[in-house]
């Protein structure tokens, strides 16, 4: 820094010239340029959710539309990916369970997320007893297993796809809270926060403009890592029969109905491991693309 | 070795970061010799490389860091390329290094006494465990510890910054090392403990006749107990000399702009001397002198070329052309 | 004299331990006063209480005991509320110009942050511009305006903060050590660069450090701490030719001068190390290491006394 700088004429025009900072659009943009991968996962995850939306435009067959003749069939041109015990098209299936298993993915996700990340703010934050109490509660949660906790759940407000949803969220959100509130502590001692507080900056805004962008590295692993463990989770609950109901269709369901066939036809099986796989890949890429496009570090000069 | 009176030559020596972005050369064509016996300081600005050459003698470079050429000799053994075990065998025996920030450089779950006398036993062997505990709290007295056989059995939370970094001194020393290099030393401590560990090290130097470089960034400290200085700048050594020449007849503009910005008492002046700018982007250095932007005198010639190390005055040598210059104008 | 800005009456701060019933005493029964207009420099050495006493004085951390008074009003009384519409004119700069930036706000938002929490400007644009001039006279290049933190060299961030703490006009600035974690030519830059500031905004600095050669070039008067008492408070140039407490002149005697001649000088250094502040020495805090403590010490705390416009706290003192 010296003291024979040029600088910018100091005219009114002189907002404009130094534009705006970036906003969602721009980001996300330069992570499609940046970073193929993520764009690539980006189309893949527009592309499912389109298939699942218009499932009942594309779909050649019904959900449930059975063809005893044609059971246990491979890959063929009538169906693509072959057809189940039931002689139904495993294809279309697939597009009907990616409603259900899509939503049930990042739904609770995004809701155990949210919870999450607000308790654990408040915990690490305020301290005292604020922090006692939720952290109380989150190891509560924590120390149920999960699958007994949902299925809980599930049997005190009777199965439908709403409460699959609360059930999951509850199991997730505790690992959330517990991760934030560990960040917090730490990132409330540092000098940036402690200069904010030094302006008169609220607690709030502290803790959502300075602490919260600074915990999102973790928070994108933790969100990525939970959308395959929800997805999974109400597998296990359907196949308890707590969660979605045969005839309705989802990947999860699929998997466990696949596996007794697994030696004879095991492409039944493969069909919805596969999808189930790519979601969460593309999750995962998208999740790098994202950490590394809201991080300053990786901007290029 | 080209001067037996050395004990350590280092000639040419090229520490590399290799990046992705490219090759930053942190140390680009360093000589040093370190006398035995003496206390050499090594002085520059952060990000001048003069960690890394210390890094590099005791072969601790982090990757993406490599030494990519030259030579370092210690005590007529050749360190450069010298296997993982051997380097190891001679550091702590004869070769020692002490850190800037004594908390982190201890294990903050053994005692401190432990530690030391782990230190002791890995290189040497043959002492038994009630022996060297001996030593160890010996060593502690020495280094000016109260209480020895009660610090022995601390944790290193449980002492003070300074007493922690006799420790330091304490573990550098248990070995006899022929040289000691000393990182930043007294930057984390308060003046009047910086000013107890630098008497300790010129005492133990005294009484020992070991040699020590001292890596500062503080004049002060180099004033106060250095022999011989070299003043490094982005990667290269500009100017060394014995301590008092440099002080009284420095010649490079740049340490000449250093010793301007320190606030002195006794002096009361309205503004500060700056140097202006910043330490050049070692990515990008300029062509010619490293430290042309930011030199006021700086011609055509220094903006196309480097000068080499030259001498001014016996063992005094400049990285300057001005100097050339200003004694063909004597002419 | 000019009027005074600030002014503690027997200002306490204590932190809990984590022993029920222990305390640390960071802050001992402090009175002194602030002018408008002057640098009062805080020095000692660290674990003094001199950071925390900064913080205390501007309400960043609740004190335990004692008055605050700014402006004549006193403000450790105040809610939070109340507050809220002094503390725009109390602003601190930072140590460490790596950790007090956040790393994820560009540069436009580090500095807007306190225009935006006040709402001192209208529009966007005008916000942009105020920025755009704090970092004009900061001597940041305005073209950085979207940079982030680690695209800046540490004189160049410290330089934002500063830019940060004067965006809303404040009359007193408490600087926290804000030159010790730079290189020296660097540290002149910014030195030059608050005494600049203080001439054009008329600030009033408390600035904390504990390199006595940096506090020679940037204060007015002279405060020297030790273990949360105040040993000595002088101006600058009497402190500098003739300390009266025995810890002051030895602090002068201890800091490494950039000059080799001076090097045999006969200088007495400080033996031992500071005393716990959970359990402080009873009378002086300092007689543990005085060289010159008598009976007196041990039992008394000297108050601190007025010698001629100079105040001292010690038993011995002899103007």
């Amino acid at each position: 820094m010296d003291e024979n700088l040029t600088y910018l004429p100091d005219s009114s025009d002189l907002a404009s010239q130094l534009g705006e900072k970036d906003g969602i659009k721009e980001k996300l943009l330069r992570m499609c340029r940046q970073n193929k991968l993520a764009a690539a996962s980006a189309i893949i995850i527009f592309i499912i959710i389109l298939m699942a939306v218009l499932a009942p435009v594309i779909a050649p067959y019904g959900e449930s539309e059975q063809d005893l003749l044609n059971r246990l069939q491979g890959p063929s041109v009538a169906h693509w990916f072959g057809t189940d015990e039931l002689g139904r098209d495993v294809f279309t299936r697939i597009l009907y369970g990616a409603r259900v298993s899509l939503t049930i993915g990042i739904l609770p996700s995004i809701i155990a997320l949210v919870v999450g990340v607000t308790l654990g703010l408040l915990a690490g934050y305020m301290g005292g007893w604020v922090d006692y109490l939720i952290m109380r509660v989150a190891d509560v949660m924590l120390s149920i297993p999960s699958l007994l906790l949902a299925m809980v759940v599930m049997y005190t407000l009777g199965s439908s796809t709403m409460t699959l949803f609360i059930a999951l969220s509850m199991v997730n959100w505790a690992s959330v809270a517990r991760v934030v509130r560990s960040h917090t502590l730490s990132l409330k001692e540092s000098e940036y926060v402690e200069a904010a507080r030094s302006i008169g900056v609220s607690k709030w805004s502290i803790m959502f403009r300075h602490i919260m962008p600074n915990c999102i590295p973790s928070l994108i692993v933790l969100f990525t890592l939970n959308i395959p463990s929800a997805i999974l989770s109400e597998s296990s609950l359907s196949f308890l029969g707590i969660g979605v109901q045969p005839p309705q269709a989802s990947w999860g369901l699929m998997v466990n109905q696949a596996k007794e066939f697994l030696f004879t036809t095991p492409w039944l099986c493969l069909a919805p491991c596969l999808s189930i796989m790519v979601v969460v890949l593309a999750f995962n890429f998208l999740g790098d693309g994202l950490r590394d496009v809201l991080d300053p570090y990786m901007k290029t000069q | 070795m080209e001067n037996e009176n050395n004990i350590l030559e280092i000639r040419g020596l090229q520490s590399y970061f290799f990046t992705e972005k490219g090759v930053v050369p942190a140390v680009d064509g360093l000589n040093l010799d370190i006398p035995k016996g003496k206390i050499v300081g090594l002085v520059g600005e952060s990000g001048c490389g003069k960690s890394m050459t210390a890094r590099s003698i005791m072969g601790l470079l982090k990757y993406p860091g490599k030494i990519a050429g030259g030579s370092i000799l210690f005590d007529n053994r050749e360190l450069v390329g010298c296997r993982n075990r051997e380097l190891r065998k001679l550091c702590g025996d004869d070769l020692s290094m002490i850190f800037q920030e004594p908390m982190t450089s201890l294990n903050p779950v053994l005692k401190v006494g432990r530690q030391v006398r782990g230190a002791l036993l890995t290189h040497n062997r043959s002492l038994s465990k009630e022996e060297a505990k001996r030593q160890v709290i010996e060593m502690f007295d020495r280094v000016g510890i109260p209480a020895p056989e009660k610090r022995y059995d601390c944790y290193p939370h449980e002492l003070s910054g300074g007493m922690r970094q006799r420790v330091m001194i304490a573990m550098a020393m248990i070995c006899k090392p022929k040289l000691l290099i000393a990182d930043e030393p007294t930057t984390a401590l308060d003046v009047t403990i910086e000013a107890q560990i630098l008497r300790l090290m010129k005492a133990l130097q005294q009484e020992t006749g070991m040699s020590i470089l001292i890596i500062t960034h503080n004049m002060g400290v180099v004033a106060e107990i250095c022999d011989y200085v070299y003043v490094m700048y982005a990667g290269q050594i500009m100017e060394q000399a014995e301590t008092f020449e440099l002080f009284d007849h420095t010649a490079h503009p740049y340490t000449q702009g250093l010793l301007a910005s320190i606030p002195r008492i006794g002096a009361n002046p309205e503004r500060l001397h700056t140097i202006p700018g910043v330490v050049p982007n070692l990515l990008h250095l300029p062509q010619g002198c490293t430290f042309c932007n930011r030199c006021a005198y700086a011609t055509e010639a220094c903006r196309q070329s480097r000068s080499e190390l030259q001498s001014v005055n016996g063992s005094h040598l400049v990285r300057c052309f001005r100097r050339e210059q200003r004694e063909e104008d004597a002419v | 004299m000019s009027e005074i800005l600030l002014e503690t009456k027997h200002l306490t701060k204590e932190f809990p331990t984590d022993r029920k019933g222990q305390v640390v005493h960071a802050v001992n029964d402090v009175t002194l006063r602030i002018y408008k207009g002057e640098t009062l420099a805080l020095v000692g050495e660290s674990g003094c209480g001199k950071s925390t006493l900064g913080r205390t004085l501007i309400r960043m951390l609740p004190a335990t005991g004692g008055q605050i008074f700014f402006k004549g009003q006193e403000i450790t009384s105040l809610s939070e509320k109340e507050f809220r519409a002094i503390r725009p004119k109390m602003q601190m700069v930072f140590q460490d110009p790596y950790a007090s930036l956040d790393p994820r706000m560009s540069v436009r938002d580090i500095i807007a942050e306190p225009l935006n929490t006040y709402k001192v400007c209208n529009s966007k644009k005008e916000t942009t511009l105020r920025v755009a001039e704090l970092m004009q006279s900061v001597g940041v290049p305005v073209e950085f305006i979207n940079r982030y933190p680690h695209q800046f060299s540490g004189g160049q961030r410290q330089r934002i903060g500063i830019a940060r703490a004067i965006a809303l006009h404040p009359e007193l600035i408490v600087c926290d050590e804000p030159v010790s974690a730079l290189d020296v030519s660097v540290q002149s830059q910014v030195l030059n660069l608050l005494k600049d500031l203080q001439q054009e905004f008329q600030l009033t600095y408390l600035f904390i450090g504990h390199d006595l050669s940096v506090i020679n070039f940037i204060a007015d008067r002279v405060c020297v701490m030790f273990l949360g008492c105040v040993c000595e408070i002088s101006r600058k140039e009497e402190i500098y030719e003739k300390p009266l407490h025995p810890y002051t002149s030895f602090l002068l005697d201890a800091i490494p001068q950039a000059d080799p001649h001076l090097r045999n000088k006969e200088r007495r250094l400080l033996s031992g190390e500071i005393p716990s502040p959970v359990d402080l020495p009873s009378g002086c805090c300092f007689h543990t290491r005085c060289p010159y403590a008598s009976e007196i010490c041990k039992k008394e705390r000297p108050a601190l006394k007025d010698y001629g416009g100079r105040l001292c706290a010690c038993h011995a003192c002899q103007p």
